[in-house]
């Protein structure tokens, strides 16, 4: 069912006898027991104050309309959401909503923060039909609770959004890459810190192990790019890596490739997403024994391709993060998708659920915790 | 403003509760003699005080979890507090209340340069977090203005933002975890050394409760290298909408300052006559701070003094030099305090869509002239975050009462606008019986049954954020499960 209006996703909501399934564009691929319900049809972008750096939407909009209309303000989402599509292999339009419901950051969340960093405001409606609002338009806003950062990453298990409001940033006049060559995953992940712990500000740092190639993204006026260029050329020297730079065409492109995962687009295995102190990512990438892997956020995400039901929280023991299964090739395998919650925490969890939705209606599927 | 009427029952068990306080901690950490408890009857707002039934400063998590455990077995609600420097009344307590306040523990726990973060104990203040770092090159980006004095916890609890966070984002931006005591004493871990812990986003509704959720003991921070250099430039104009549009217009060319602040001719006039900072005297005045080398901060502000002059500014001033540059901010920097050497002030922070300026400046002016009370505005403009300083005599009587009648329609203006009744300094006392005006019943109802999932016998600061009359049923009730 495509609902068109929040009145009509009220009366949706309210008349359901059985459990829904809330949808943007459907591209995480995540099935499923409950009927689908799209909130695709609820659309469109109600305000754009390019000098106040806010946006205000309904879910349903598409990214790419969002992304078009601040394009010609020469502004953009800066958390840089992934398209998921060609890596979780589903069509569908990815929708506003469903990328602050799943909190999907790209690159430059390590410089500038997640997709929730972004989020202002909502409008969602709970699971007995209630129309909630929290957040506003404005930057900076701590009057009562932050229900905003609560439904951000939220994935439809609390709410279904129907308006979002966001902070968007200026697109910088250039950006350019340095890449680093011959480099092994230890080195790479300490000339990555070296780089992050300069002022050069850096805003995206990744390492391909198949390539041994370490990349780093600068942003911002030609002249401020090219001066911090240097100086991390300068400064990296001494990792014996060979050095050279990518103009702004191929760092977008590059940069869109690994925003997106494109490494593994297309072969077979689990994809699985760990979160981690970034100098302890080697040392994890090690026991995980993936058939192929790709740091990000300077180490701080690791992206694995696993044989298909390997249980990779087994292998990879305790460590300060934890780990995702975000796309299994065998759907018959029980392996939770998220790390299960400790005891305190999985009752808090419990509880707001049982408060936001008590009747237990929304999204079963990214509730499935339990091992 | 009102405060719930404290419960006989609990001042009567006064002995008991604090015997098992006492038998729990270290002879000096609990306070209940009537002379030293005063110390905590109020925090940076002043106008209201009430001394607590007595005062708990556990050293430790694990004293933390059994102070909370007793007074759950007790019903008795808790203040927590941290350095006591809110402006909103965040941690006044009431008669029957225990003060949990974290200033004993004040520890560097880990420095992680390579992962660039920290971990803290939450009593620990603001600036001693950068202090702990800065000779390393790092500093923590949140900067209250009560930097100085203010805890990591109170920054936690209100989601403390700062001059810099135009920039750098607000506390919930740089905070990666905490270890958190609940009300029943049970101790939860939210996230840690990694970016994006998984689940529902707990730490980014823990930021900015107020309190009401749990008691911060440990936080990881978010640390970054400190900028090659920063340097200002100071504009005046000769009326307040054209420094409105001129903010906008910087903010819309691409360039990010660090810092975009606001001066109105009220503010300057007394920051003047106060430290003589020789600040033009104009309508509006903006200082503007970029960072980078030399050489990028000159471009920048090449940049911005571009799209100044567009706007005919009576003064322009670039700074280009560490000595001019603290000519520059000494005036912003004494702003409070000078309009403090005129009279006593509230201080608002409501945030206003950064378009919306001119229109509620001029409103404001108007009600001035309606209360007869002087107001100076001096606020973060690339995030309007407004800072209205209302000027009034706590000796005359009705004026405070008048001073808050003419805050709460500056709020009220600042939420028709399009904002909101707080940008960094929390809801407390201050503003809990406006939160009406933002929030309908089903939003206000949404907020409550997070306490009721954190907190349910609504022991934690509970008369705080939400208006008393929508609270009615939930408060109070810890202390009829205990009878």
């Amino acid at each position: 069912m495509t609902i068109t209006s929040e009145t009509e996703l009220v009366d949706a909501i309210r008349s359901a006898q059985a459990p829904l399934s809330l949808r943007g564009g459907n591209t995480r691929g995540m099935a499923g027991p409950g009927a689908d319900l799209s909130l695709a049809g609820l659309r469109g972008i109600s305000l754009y104050e390019p000098g106040a750096l806010t946006l205000v939407a309904q879910a349903g909009t598409p990214v790419s309309e969002i992304e078009t209309t601040l394009a010609a303000e020469g502004q953009r989402l800066a958390f840089e959401p992934m398209d998921h599509r060609a890596l979780m292999g589903c069509s569908g339009t990815p929708t506003i909503g469903g990328v602050f419901a799943a909190n999907v950051s790209g690159p430059r969340r390590l410089a500038i923060g997640a997709a929730r960093d972004f989020l202002l405001g909502v409008r969602f409606v709970d699971g007995q039909g209630n129309v909630i609002k929290n957040g506003g338009r404005v930057m900076k806003n701590v009057t009562g609770y932050d229900l905003v950062k609560l439904m951000a990453g939220s994935r439809g298990t609390l709410g279904a959004l129907t308006e979002v409001s966001l902070k968007v940033l200026p697109t910088p006049e250039t950006s350019a890459t340095l890449v680093l060559s011959g480099l092994d995953d230890p080195a790479a992940i300490a000339a990555m810190a070296q780089a992050m712990r300069s002022p050069f500000e850096v805003t995206a740092a990744a390492h391909d192990p198949a390539q041994r190639r370490t990349y780093l993204r600068l942003e911002g006026f030609e002249t401020s790019v090219t001066y911090r260029i240097g100086r991390l050329k300068d400064l990296l020297s001494a990792t014996g890596a060979a050095l050279e730079s990518l103009a702004a065409n191929p760092s977008a492109t590059l940069w869109r490739d690994l925003r997106d995962v494109a490494a593994f687009h297309g072969a077979a295995g689990d994809i699985w997403r760990v979160h981690c102190r970034p100098t302890e990512a080697p040392a994890l990438a090690a026991k995980a024994g993936a058939e192929a892997n790709l740091y990000d956020w300077a180490g701080g995400l690791i992206w694995l391709r696993m044989a298909p039901g390997t249980d990779l929280r087994a292998r990879l023991g305790r460590y300060d993060g934890h780990a995702t299964l975000l796309r299994a090739d065998d759907a018959a395998q029980a392996l939770p998708w998220q790390e299960p919650e400790a005891p305190g925490v999985a009752r808090l969890t419990a509880g707001l659920r049982a408060k936001f939705d008590p009747r237990g209606i929304f999204n079963a599927e990214a509730l499935a915790l339990a091992p | 403003m009102d405060m719930p009427k404290p419960d006989a029952g609990i001042i009567a068990r006064k002995a008991r509760i604090v015997a098992r306080l006492r038998a729990a901690l270290p002879q000096a950490a609990v306070i209940d003699d009537v002379h030293e408890t005063r110390a905590y009857e109020c925090d940076a707002l002043t106008a209201y005080k009430c001394p607590p039934l007595a005062v708990a400063l556990p050293a430790s998590t694990e004293e933390v979890s059994t102070v909370l455990r007793i007074c759950h077995e007790e019903g008795v609600p808790v203040v927590p507090r941290g350095s006591g420097t809110s402006l909103a009344g965040g941690a006044l307590p009431t008669a029957d209340s225990v003060v949990l306040g974290v200033a004993r523990m004040a520890e560097v726990l880990e420095v992680d340069y390579d992962n660039r973060l920290m971990r803290v104990q939450t009593g620990r203040t603001n600036l001693s977090v950068t202090g702990a770092v800065e000779e390393d090159g790092f500093f923590y980006a949140p900067d209250p203005s009560s930097q100085l004095a203010c805890a990591i916890a109170g920054n936690i609890a209100m989601n403390s933002g700062g001059a810099h966070c135009l920039k750098y984002g607000v506390t919930t931006n740089n905070l990666l975890g905490v270890t958190m005591v609940m009300m029943d004493g049970e101790v939860v871990e939210i996230g840690g050394g990694y970016m994006d812990a998984g689940g529902l986003d707990l730490l980014g509704l823990i930021c900015g409760s107020e309190g009401q959720l749990g008691v911060v003991t440990e936080a990881t921070l978010r640390i970054l290298p400190k900028p090659e250099g920063a340097r200002p430039v100071l504009m005046g104009f000769d009326d307040s909408a054209v420094a409105g549009a001129c903010v906008s217009d910087i903010i819309k060319a691409g360039v990010l300052p660090v810092a975009i602040e606001f001066m109105d001719r009220p503010c300057i006039e007394a920051t003047e006559a106060f430290a003589h900072a020789g600040y033009p005297m104009c309508e509006a005045l903006l200082i503007v701070e970029v960072e980078g080398s030399d050489a990028e901060i000159d471009h920048q502000l090449a940049l911005i003094t571009e799209i100044a002059r567009r706007h005919n500014p009576v003064e322009l001033r670039e700074s280009t030099s560490a000595e001019e540059s603290a000519a520059i901010w000494l005036g912003r920097k004494s702003a409070f305090g000078a309009m403090g050497q005129i009279n006593d002030y509230m201080c608002l922070d409501g945030t206003i869509p950064v378009n919306e300026l001119p229109m509620v400046l001029r409103r404001i002016a108007e009600m001035s002239d309606s209360y007869c009370l002087k107001v100076g505005n001096v606020f973060h403009a690339g995030d309007g975050n407004m800072h209205p300083l209302i000027l009034f005599d706590a000796n005359k009587p009705g004026d405070l009462e008048k001073c808050e009648a003419f805050g709460a329609d500056i709020l009220r203006l600042c939420v028709e606008a399009g904002g909101c009744l707080t940008g960094e300094h929390g809801v407390g006392i201050e503003k809990r019986d406006l939160m009406h005006v933002q929030y309908a019943a089903a939003d206000l109802e949404a907020q409550l049954a997070v306490k009721d999932v954190f907190d349910p016998a609504w022991l934690l600061n509970p008369a705080k954020v939400f208006p008393l009359d929508v609270t009615e049923g939930r408060r109070g009730s810890g202390a009829s499960v205990a009878a």
